[in-house]
């Protein structure tokens, strides 16, 4: 990372700590900020939060495996995480997902080259009525069928 | 297609007559004794699985004498098939948040932090906007209402994609910034919760209902569900029927009148309380949904005919071996095995002896758990290895019978 980046970097992660506070009650929230905006919480800003939190960095690190929308990779610029639980599986998930992975042309778990897109998978999210459904970023898509969910993947940014 | 909602539902109390903060005004004319009389005359139960009865909860945190109190609200609704809490935050925010408020006001607690589950953070903005119209109406803030003394703010944290979290003291360890590890309990979270101090956690439903017990009585309320179970409940019905949604019937109905009223044809089997539920064969269909029966956090899950329950325990228990936190050895290591048993009934390579002791792990599992992921997590394994042999043991392992059609 260049210095340029680190410094800006460390001024964000300390705009993040002032708005929600230094002590650890105030961790989870700012990994979370950091994750929305990079897709990963890198090492160098587990030792920035790490720092203005006065923890000891592995304390960070341990936070964020336990969790599994937060990591410590780079992720591509949008995830996506279709249900894989058994209401979703039922209503078709399968064929989604086939679609998706040829649409794309990596296997969940993967991004594409461009980064533009991480394929994951995630348990129930609570739209079992209306499976199957995924999230896109935060985003929530539901009745989705093979060419429905293409169309969404393909005109994300 | 994004989400669907629905305006108008109708019910005989969650679902019934309520305009937003009655019952936080109802509550400021009653005071806290009737509040807690009213509450333990409804005999409501905690809505989020373990069903604890609220008014004991209550009372015990509002007797503690502490600087400072809680009041959680635990929307991290995780359960495989369950999607009512949802639905209240969604369309009734103004029930949820008013029992939050009440809650407050009962025990003496000035802070109430509701933990949305992070695949509802698209939620998060809309229920931040109700929470702002609560300010400027004086439903938040300092001096509620006018009552000179009583403060109260709510905020709304995020989870991150963790199960295990919706168990009390993981959500608090959550809370304070650590990995969601489950505590030990005791101490219960009435007396050591958020930051040491007594905390009140209550599922979104159970808080929904205490708006309404506030308004109409804990009489009215009672009148409704079964001796044990009183009141009604939210079933969030998914699967193979006609009309999934939710659902809110009286404690009391069963298996089979649900099945009619979300029109489910050649029902096979029904899941009643998700992964970590049991799964009703349809010979005991006449059984009814009920804490003293079949108990519920709400989650309704219908298998038909064509479905291979083999398949669906196999879904379960990845589930569970994913969102084990891995701190204690039955859970982590026994669901490992679980769902090896069951990869090696799919492959055809197991023996009943080996199924046999799978089944004694879990019961093992179900005593020394540490917390209610591994002690419920082998409900399913047993009830579905038990209640369809035939299919699982006696065919070819697709769920196809040997010679039989
Ligand atoms: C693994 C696990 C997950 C749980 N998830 C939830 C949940 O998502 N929502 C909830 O309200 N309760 C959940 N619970 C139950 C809570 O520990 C707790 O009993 C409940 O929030 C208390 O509220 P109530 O008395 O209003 O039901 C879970 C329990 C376990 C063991
Ligand atoms: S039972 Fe499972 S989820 Fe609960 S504490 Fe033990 S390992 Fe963690
Ligand atoms: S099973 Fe997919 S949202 Fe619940």
């Amino acid at each position: 990372m260049l210095v340029l980046e680190k410094n800006a970097l460390s001024d964000e992660i300390e705009s993040f700590v002032n708005q929600y506070g230094n002590d650890r009650a105030s961790l989870l929230q700012i990994l979370q900020a950091i994750q929305r905006k990079h897709k990963y919480v890198s090492d160098f800003a587990q030792q920035e939060v790490a720092r203005l939190l006065n923890i000891h960095p592995v304390e960070v690190y341990s936070v964020i495996t336990f969790y599994s929308f937060l990591c410590t990779q780079p992720k591509g610029r949008n995830i996506v995480r279709l249900c894989r639980t058994i209401s979703c599986d039922m209503a078709g998930k399968d064929a989604v997902e086939d679609a998706v992975k040829r649409e794309l042309g990596i296997s969940f778990g993967e991004t594409t080259k461009d980064k533009r897109i991480t394929l994951e998978y995630t348990n129930c999210l609570g739209m079992c009525d209306q499976g199957p459904a995924m999230l896109v970023n935060e985003k929530v898509y539901t009745h989705l069928d093979p060419e429905t969910a293409v169309n969404i993947l393909n005109e994300i940014k | 297609m994004e989400i669907e909602k629905t305006n108008k539902r109708t019910g005989p109390v969650i679902f019934s007559e309520y305009s937003r903060s009655e019952g936080i005004k109802k509550a400021l004319e009653m005071g806290r004794e009737d509040i807690l009389f009213e509450l333990k005359g409804s005999g409501l139960k905690g809505r989020g699985g373990a069903g604890f009865p609220t008014a004991t909860k209550w009372m015990l945190t509002a007797a503690a004498n502490a600087d400072k109190k809680f009041i959680v609200c635990n929307a991290d609704e995780g359960e495989p098939g369950t999607f009512k809490d949802r639905i209240l935050l969604l369309e009734y925010p103004h029930l949820v948040f008013d029992g939050m408020v009440i809650a407050g006001f009962t025990i003496g607690a000035k802070t109430g932090i509701v933990y949305l589950r992070g695949e509802y953070e698209y939620m998060l903005s809309d229920l931040e906007e109700y929470l702002m119209k609560m300010h400027q109406s004086n439903l938040l803030g300092k001096n509620i209402l006018g009552r000179q003394g009583f403060d109260f703010d709510i905020s709304i944290r995020l989870g991150s994609g963790a199960y295990v979290c919706g168990e009390e003291t993981a959500l608090i360890e959550s809370l304070e910034g650590y990995r969601g590890e489950p505590r030990n309990r005791p101490p219960y979270p009435v007396n050591t919760g958020y930051m040491g101090y007594p905390t009140v956690v209550n599922n979104v439903e159970t808080l929904a209902s205490v708006s309404h017990i506030v308004v109409k009585g804990g009489g009215w309320f009672k009148k409704h569900g079964t001796d044990k179970s009183t009141g009604s409940k939210l079933f969030s019905v998914s699967g193979d029927c006609n009309k999934p949604g939710v659902y809110e019937l009286p404690w009391g109905t069963s298996v089979k009148e649900l099945l009619e009223i979300v029109d489910a044809k050649n029902t096979k089997a029904v899941q009643v309380g998700g992964a970590s539920g049991t799964c009703i064969p349809k010979t005991q269909f006449n059984r009814v949904l009920a804490y003293e029966d079949a108990a519920t956090g709400g989650s309704i899950m219908i298998f038909n005919e064509s479905r291979n329950m083999l398949k669906v325990l196999k879904n379960f228990m990845e589930f569970f071996v994913e969102e084990s936190c891995g701190q204690c050895t039955p859970c982590r290591v026994g669901n490992t095995k679980l769902l090896e048993g069951i990869e090696k009934i799919e492959r055809r390579e197991f023996t009943f002896a080996h199924i046999n002791n799978l089944k004694e792990l879990g019961r093992t599992m179900q005593v020394a758990s540490k917390c209610g992921l591994g002690q419920s997590s082998p409900n399913s394994f047993i009830s579905i290895l038990e209640n369809f042999k035939e299919e699982i043991f006696h065919t070819d392992g697709k769920g196809q019978s040997n010679g039989k059609a």
